[in-house]
């Protein structure tokens, strides 16, 4: 599809995958906004502004990858992906229902538009170094964006991961790491420290691009800078504020995985406009 | 008589040499691969091999991202260690249904002196529960090469592959075509059958020729596809004997035994008897010391068999 970088196109599809993250989980009765909500730019952005991709030919063999390995913001991504074209937005409000193909954790085989099915944490960079490892067999240009959380990383095989990545100088794998600070039991340096980030993927042999989540251009930025980056992989740390955009949500960590009730539901949806 | 072979070296060199018509092939391996036997393929494709170190989790992971790139991966360790990456196979490898073959290897006690820790009893079990995973215990070189063609030729999601250590004579009939879910009767009988899988049919066979010298005609099934099952061959053997004897190296629950008395109380009810790993876990010592001690013998499978005709 047609790539832009619109800042302002880009703001309006966030918006609309805001409102549609908070209506799903709303009707859904179930769901998870804070990551969802606090991840919106960066899927806007790889979606709309930096994967060849091609949603009329969802199996395009020569699409970017992505992997969504915090499998839980399932409602941030389907909203995305709807909105790309993917499948019609009218079927975002079977979230988590039963028979619904918007399963509560993405499927691949329900899904138009998923590449690899998650849900469990810490093996989708694992499964985005397969696809690069197939991309550089083939000959492909494909690059392969993987998607996890800060929580994530407390998960050894991420380090496995990060090491295999490392060690077949995988050039074509885009990390990114949604930094928001809170995992379901509060903040992730009272759960289980997992700084200094940087300095531990820097030591893992990859490249370190720091931004902040919500700025397209700096995201666009660092996309563009880890395609230049040869003979290693790259990771964007991207600080983000969990539930951004709804204010009662944001770096709440109660909101992880709670729906909000109906007062909740109108108050956010009067926010988001 | 051919010769002995084990049946990760019959893998090791069938993966070579399907690796030459089906480039879409490719293997992990998991720092075990002079063990798995997949540096038989390693050194032929080396493009083609993928070392992942000590790291059995993200192996299958990565093998689950090369399948959906159309590759056909193999992926192989001892069978306890891939067992470590049971979460992962089961909710991106099985859950996706993708084409990844786990051919893992060192099954059973007769690991030998290595110990408990090595010795993977439990596998067939927690492989098989899984939705969409198929899996196969060859019994012999030839089995195990057709099979393996076989998995090539017909990719229907994941499989595991369960792979031993030692040595095993030939036990099937030449031009033998492996099929999943398609017992093979390497003998015929109609007083007591014995249904085996992977080193232990031959030790089933054995059994037979003893019973056969007191006069018990004995059925001997080899069921080298535990999951699916020929739930045929079992039902017949139900209804046409006095009771099956299940033989396997695998612990007595779960595995070939408890595939077995699954579709026997559910269809035609008789006497079961399991072989197998007791509810324990093994030892140092040598293969044949350990196969011994733990009930893994013709000896056993021979009581077993005269237990239900005496029953009857």
């Amino acid at each position: 599809m047609t790539k832009t970088r619109d800042e302002s196109a880009l703001k309006k599809l966030a918006l609309q995958a805001r409102r549609h993250i908070v209506e799903m989980i709303y009707i859904g009765g179930s769901g998870h906004p804070g990551g969802s909500l606090g991840a919106a730019e960066i899927l806007v952005s790889i979606y709309f502004g930096e994967m060849n991709h091609k949603p009329d030919e969802p199996k395009w063999p020569d699409r970017d990858r992505f992997v969504l390995s915090k499998g839980h913001i399932a409602a941030g991504y389907y909203s995305v992906l709807a909105l790309a074209g993917y499948f019609s937005c009218d079927i975002l409000n079977t979230f988590r229902k039963l028979g619904s193909p918007m399963q509560g954790h993405p499927c691949m085989l329900k899904t138009t538009g998923v590449d690899m099915s998650s849900g469990s944490l810490g093996q989708g960079l694992s499964v985005g170094n397969g696809m690069a490892l197939a991309a550089r067999l083939d000959n492909k240009p494909y690059r392969v964006y993987v998607l996890m959380g800060d929580g994530e990383v407390q998960e050894g095989q991420v380090w496995e991961a990060a090491m295999t990545s490392a060690h077949y100088k995988l050039d074509n794998v885009c990390a990114i790491l949604d930094y928001n600070n809170l995992q379901i039991d509060g903040y992730v340096s009272s759960v289980k420290g997992i700084a200094p980030l940087k300095q531990k993927w820097e030591a893992f042999g990859w490249h370190v691009i720091e931004v902040d989540g919500h700025s397209y251009p700096q995201l666009f930025a660092a996309y563009d800078e880890a395609r230049v980056t040869k003979g290693k992989p790259t990771i964007i740390i991207a600080h983000t504020i969990k539930g951004k955009g709804v204010s009662y949500m944001e770096g709440v960590a109660d909101y992880h995985g709670k729906a909000p009730d109906e007062a909740g539901y109108k108050k956010a949806m009067a926010e988001l406009v | 008589m051919a010769d002995k072979i084990a049946t990760r070296v019959a893998y090791g060199e069938a993966l070579a040499t399907l690796g030459e018509k089906y480039p879409h092939i490719v293997a992990l391996d998991a720092d075990l691969s002079k063990s798995t036997m997949t540096v038989t393929f390693a050194k032929k494709f080396p493009d083609r091999f993928f070392q992942m170190g000590i790291a059995e989790s993200d192996m299958v992971d990565t093998a689950a991202g090369l399948a959906t790139c159309g590759k056909l991966p193999f992926a192989s360790s001892f069978a306890i260690f891939a067992s470590r990456g049971w979460e992962q196979i089961r909710n991106v490898i099985a859950r996706a249904k993708l084409p990844v073959v786990l051919a893992l290897t060192h099954a059973g006690v007769s690991v030998g002196e290595d110990g408990a820790s090595a010795q993977a009893n439990e596998d067939i079990a927690i492989f098989r529960v899984l939705p969409n995973m198929r899996v196969v215990v060859p019994a012999d070189a030839p089995e195990t090469k057709s099979c393996i063609e076989w998995l090539v030729q017909h990719t229907d999601g994941p499989v595991f592959v369960r792979l031993g250590r030692e040595k095993l004579p030939v036990v099937c009939p030449n031009g033998y075509a492996f099929q999943l879910g398609k017992a093979l009767k390497l003998r015929d009988g109609n007083d007591i059958a014995i249904i085996a899988c992977g080193g232990m049919v031959h030790i089933a066979l054995e059994a037979a020729s003893a019973l056969d010298a007191k006069g018990i005609q004995v059925r001997v099934l080899n069921m080298a596809s535990i999951k699916p099952i020929d739930r045929d061959a079992i039902i017949a053997a139900a209804r046409e004997t006095a009771g099956i004897v299940t033989a396997e190296e695998h612990s007595i629950i779960g595995g070939l035994g408890g595939a077995v008395a699954e579709v026997v109380c559910e269809t035609h009810p008789c006497p079961i008897r399991r072989v197998g790993m007791p509810d324990k876990f093994g030892e140092s010592g040598k293969p044949s010391e350990l196969m011994l001690k733990y009930g893994h013998s013709a000896e056993r499978i021979c009581q077993c068999a005269e237990e239900i005709l005496k029953a009857k």
